[in-house]
């Protein structure tokens, strides 16, 4: 079983910032055909291809549009570039081989739900990226291809909670980055208090294909209830640290073994942790399991950004979650108590278990603290910092146990 | 070097810029000084005291003094598990500070960042926002030395 | 209207209605750390987290809005266990020091605590480093018990547009500072203390009441401040007849003026009430020096002496200059005085200038 690619098809084919590179492999054909549509028709028709979004939420693209109330009088479009989850850059990879399906796919949203002005916020950490999507706007515009359709490129400065919507947002009103709490939803409040669509990278880049494809084509690649293709970033000790396009019903061992080239250095497989660093880690008996959301939900893991971290048998999972606790407690905004003060905590005493100085109590410790911090947190960052905890204590306890007093 | 004045004027018409006002600020400055803090805070109709708060709430923007080349070492879970640590003991080691630090000389500052997004060439460190992939203890002289 | 159920109560309120007001309304009082019903909402603090049937989270009711069909538990196993643990992680960044605490008896954080059962944390671990030295006069910065529940920089920002702090890093790092932690007296401050009215720990107290009396201790009086004639009601601290301190009283009832929020003047400038300095009875100046007088004494005195100019110069040769600080019925009586048994318009007020 080969990638499959639609989003990547012309990769280092064509100069990403190049309008005329883009329509001549036929680029904005389909923001052509958006814009001859009634913006209930367009909206039905993404919402039938059942596109839904790949930033992690999995939510349906058509649906979170259509909560935009048509007559306001200013509505925005945000794409969220601020891919911050470790192991994932497959924004960036779009971005750099195929920028200008972004920008048509943020102008067919601009059609459907009535706005001429959008926003890209990406990364602090990648300024390169900035430079090539405000060349790519300035070639799109110059050529005419987006029409009335505005896109202004912001830069963030590190900080992980700004791939949070309401975080995102309130960065670009230049803010502290801090969630805000739902709802309202920014489909009904959401820059400066206007309606506003915010999706990801990869969700816009696949709007071009859908409507010059139509609806049924993408409805019908990959799983059923996830259909269409995802970009998968493959790290840690596997032969072939890169990224694929792979359709959603791809097996996550087929990921490992025959796109990843199998485990480095002739090693065997431990634990897989899809999704970056707040996905669950998964165990060998759950490699048979496809890449879509729903798939992934049923074992207790997500697909999240498509990061795909590779362990294999001589890796210290303690360690390595310890380790990522760290990063939870760098990147926790601070607002609301149950992420401030549990992933401090829950970084303490991991490394307490790390270092050889836990005691059992200690783990029924993390496990109610993961718990309550999932439950109660103000936003997806303090809900989903306890799952790698979680899931390699039930997976890997053994690990866990061998390093309590 | 630019005026801060200037740099700040040219993100006025920038919707909520002041973000990227500290930016341009910090490309020129390699930190944001006071008095550009506050300019800035005027210019976009903010508290002296919620700017500082905007400054501080992000990784990469500081209100502290660095040196002209800041290394950022990425030590999130795919660099971590390459071996992240080993290289910021050697980056320590060859630049004699601690993590945190600016070098006397006012040349290197070393901190350290969650994932940069590089992660097919791991470990990866940045100096100036540049990546530098595959690094190892062995390499980082080599590396740093083209600093100068 | 919106019609839910609270603890098995079939309830309705209006649509818009904050789960937090619905559940007040159905007899459930939900413990509240961040929220102030006079500043914009944070839902930060996550205590009054309540249990939704049918949804993965609970959620936080003071930023929630009531829903048709809401099942509602305030007090459900996940929903006390929430609260809980939030609160072991708040003791455990909190420095307990409750037997010389100004707040001890007047404490949320000790209120839950004890409501909740949890007698010390199971997350301690690096304990709080956060104080903040302060020379000011007023307001004792002892960020060691703050609770980061941000009341503070919301209500310098919305009651008084002070806006002289916000918050300074993130995550855990976080905490309350001035532009580049500094102190207040290089900040915006103007020292008005609604921070300390609002915070509802011992972060922000008041230096000048420090040591004497805890508020279980004191009585409070309600008056009206003498200082102008805005007419501000506020809570004089009583301790064994002396006066120790000044609150406010933010009900709307008793503070219709200024629903609690206060001046510099009015919350910290109270010491000169016991100052062996204040005239304690009336003063006649007899050959250049001043002797005691009786009340009735000096009042014929002075009634004398009116009397005999207005009868020797006219009435227009008397006038009246009244003060901010005397309340506004002192200063309409005063007039009338003038006006009515003077017989003369010559009135005039501190406050007119």
């Amino acid at each position: 079983m080969e990638e499959k690619r639609v989003l990547l098809e012309y990769a280092d084919q064509i100069n990403p910032e190049s309008a005329a590179d883009y329509i001549k492999v036929g680029g904005y054909k389909g923001l052509e055909k958006a814009r001859a549509m009634q913006k209930k028709d367009l909206i039905d028709e993404v919402k039938k291809s059942g596109l839904r979004g790949r930033g992690g939420a999995g939510f349906n693209a058509g649906m979170k549009w259509s909560f935009v109330p048509q007559d306001a009088p200013v509505k925005y479009v945000v794409c969220n570039l601020d891919e911050g989850e470790p192991g994932t850059y497959k924004d960036r990879i779009i971005c750099e081989k195929n920028a200008q399906a972004l920008l048509e796919g943020m102008a067919i949203c601009g059609a459907a739900i009535g706005s001429d002005q959008g926003y890209i916020y990406c990364r602090g950490e990648y300024p390169f990226v900035v430079e090539l999507l405000k060349n790519a706007v300035k070639s799109a515009k110059d050529a005419g291809a987006l029409g009335d359709f505005d896109i202004e490129v912001r830069m963030g400065a590190g900080a992980y909670v700004c791939g949070e919507e309401t975080a995102l947002i309130e960065s670009i009103e230049g803010h502290r980055g801090e969630p805000r709490f739902k709802p309202p939803f920014p489909g009904v409040a959401g820059l400066w208090a206007a309606p506003t669509v915010v999706n990801n990278v990869e969700t816009f880049a696949c709007l071009p294909y859908i409507l010059v494809n139509g609806a049924e084509w993408f409805a019908g690649i990959g799983a059923a209830k996830y259909p269409g293709t995802k970009v998968l970033t493959l790290t840690g000790d596997i032969n072939n640290p890169t990224y694929f396009e792979v359709p959603t019903d791809y097996k996550l061992r087929d990921v490992i073994y025959k796109l990843g080239g199998g485990i480095k250095n002739g090693k065997k497989f431990k634990a897989v942790q899809v999704g970056g660093t707040s996905g669950a880690f998964i165990p060998e008996e759950n490699l048979d399991t496809q890449i879509d959301f729903d798939s992934m939900g049923a074992i207790g893991a997500a697909l999240g950004s498509g990061a795909v971290l590779v362990l294999d048998e001589t890796r210290d999972i303690v360690d390595t979650v310890a380790r990522i606790t760290k990063f939870f407690e760098h990147e926790s905004c601070g607002k609301c108590n149950p992420c401030r003060e549990g992933t401090f905590r829950m970084c303490e005493m991991l490394h307490k278990v790390n270092e050889g100085k836990a005691s059992e109590k200690d783990l029924e410790n993390i496990l109610r603290l993961a718990k309550v911090m999932r439950k109660a947190s103000l936003c997806g960052l303090g809900q989903a910092a306890p799952i790698p905890v979680e899931s390699t204590i039930k997976h890997f306890k053994y690990e866990y146990m061998r390093k309590l007093v | 070097m630019a005026n801060y004045m200037d740099l700040i004027a040219s993100q006025k018409n920038t919707k909520g810029g002041i973000i990227e006002a500290f930016h341009a600020i910090q490309k020129e400055y390699n930190y944001i000084p006071r008095e550009a803090l506050t300019a800035a805070a005027k210019a976009f109709g903010m508290s002296e005291a919620k700017a500082y708060g905007v400054a501080t709430f992000y990784s990469y923007l500081s209100v502290e003094k660095r040196g002209k080349y800041i290394i950022r070492m990425c030590e999130s879970a795919p660099c971590h598990v390459a071996g992240a640590d080993e290289v910021i003991k050697a980056i320590e080691k060859y630049l004699g500070i601690k993590t945190g630090e600016t070098t006397a000389d006012g040349k290197y500052t070393l901190e350290l960042t969650e994932c940069i997004g590089q992660c097919q060439a791991t470990p990866v460190i940045t100096v100036n926002s540049e990546p530098i992939f595959n690094v190892s203890p062995e390499k980082i002289p080599e590396i740093l030395s083209a600093y100068k | 209207m919106i019609n839910l159920k609270i603890n098995g109560k079939e309830i309705q309120v209006p649509k818009g209605t904050m789960l937090l007001e619905a559940c007040r309304q159905a007899g459930a009082e939900l413990p509240t750390l961040c929220y102030d019903e006079d500043l914009r909402l944070a839902g930060s603090c996550r205590m009054c987290l309540v249990e939704a049937k049918g949804r993965p989270t609970l959620v936080a009711a003071c930023v929630m809005p009531a829903e048709n069909n809401m099942d509602i538990l305030t007090e459900s196993e996940d929903v006390v266990e929430a609260r809980k643990v939030i609160l072991e992680l708040l003791t455990a960044r909190h420095k307990f020091d409750c037997h010389v605490c100004e707040k001890d008896g007047n404490c949320k954080l000790q209120d839950y605590c004890y409501k909740y059962g949890v007698k010390e944390s199971s997350f301690a671990g690096e304990g709080p480093h956060f104080y903040k030295e302060d020379p000011n006069p007023f307001i004792e910065r002892d960020y060691d018990k703050c609770i980061m529940c941000t009341r503070c920089v919301r209500a310098c920002e919305e009651i008084t547009g002070a806006d002289a702090i916000n918050l300074e890093d993130r995550g855990h790092h976080a905490k309350i500072s001035t532009a580049f932690n500094g102190i207040l007296a290089d900040s915006t401050c103007v020292f008005c203390g609604q921070c300390v009215m609002v915070c509802p720990v011992g972060a922000l107290t008041s230096k000048v009441s420090a040591g004497k009396g805890k508020a279980a201790q004191n009585e409070k009086v309600l008056t009206t401040c003498t200082y102008c004639g805005t007419g501000c009601t506020l809570e004089l601290n009583v301790n064994e007849g002396k006066v120790v301190g000044v609150t406010s009283n933010r009900d709307r009832k008793y503070s219709p003026v200024n629903k609690g929020a206060l001046c510099v003047k009015g919350r910290f400038g109270w010491d000169f009430i016991h100052s062996p300095e204040r005239l304690t009875t009336p003063l006649i100046r007899e050959n250049g020096e001043l002797r005691p007088a009786s009340w009735e004494e000096a009042l014929s005195y002075a009634a004398d002496k009116l009397k005999g100019v207005k009868e020797k110069y006219g009435p227009d040769a008397l006038a009246m200059f009244t003060s901010a600080r005397v309340t506004n019925e002192e200063n309409y009586l005063a007039q009338k005085f003038m006006r009515a048994a003077i017989g003369t318009n010559n009135v005039d007020h501190c406050a007119r200038l």
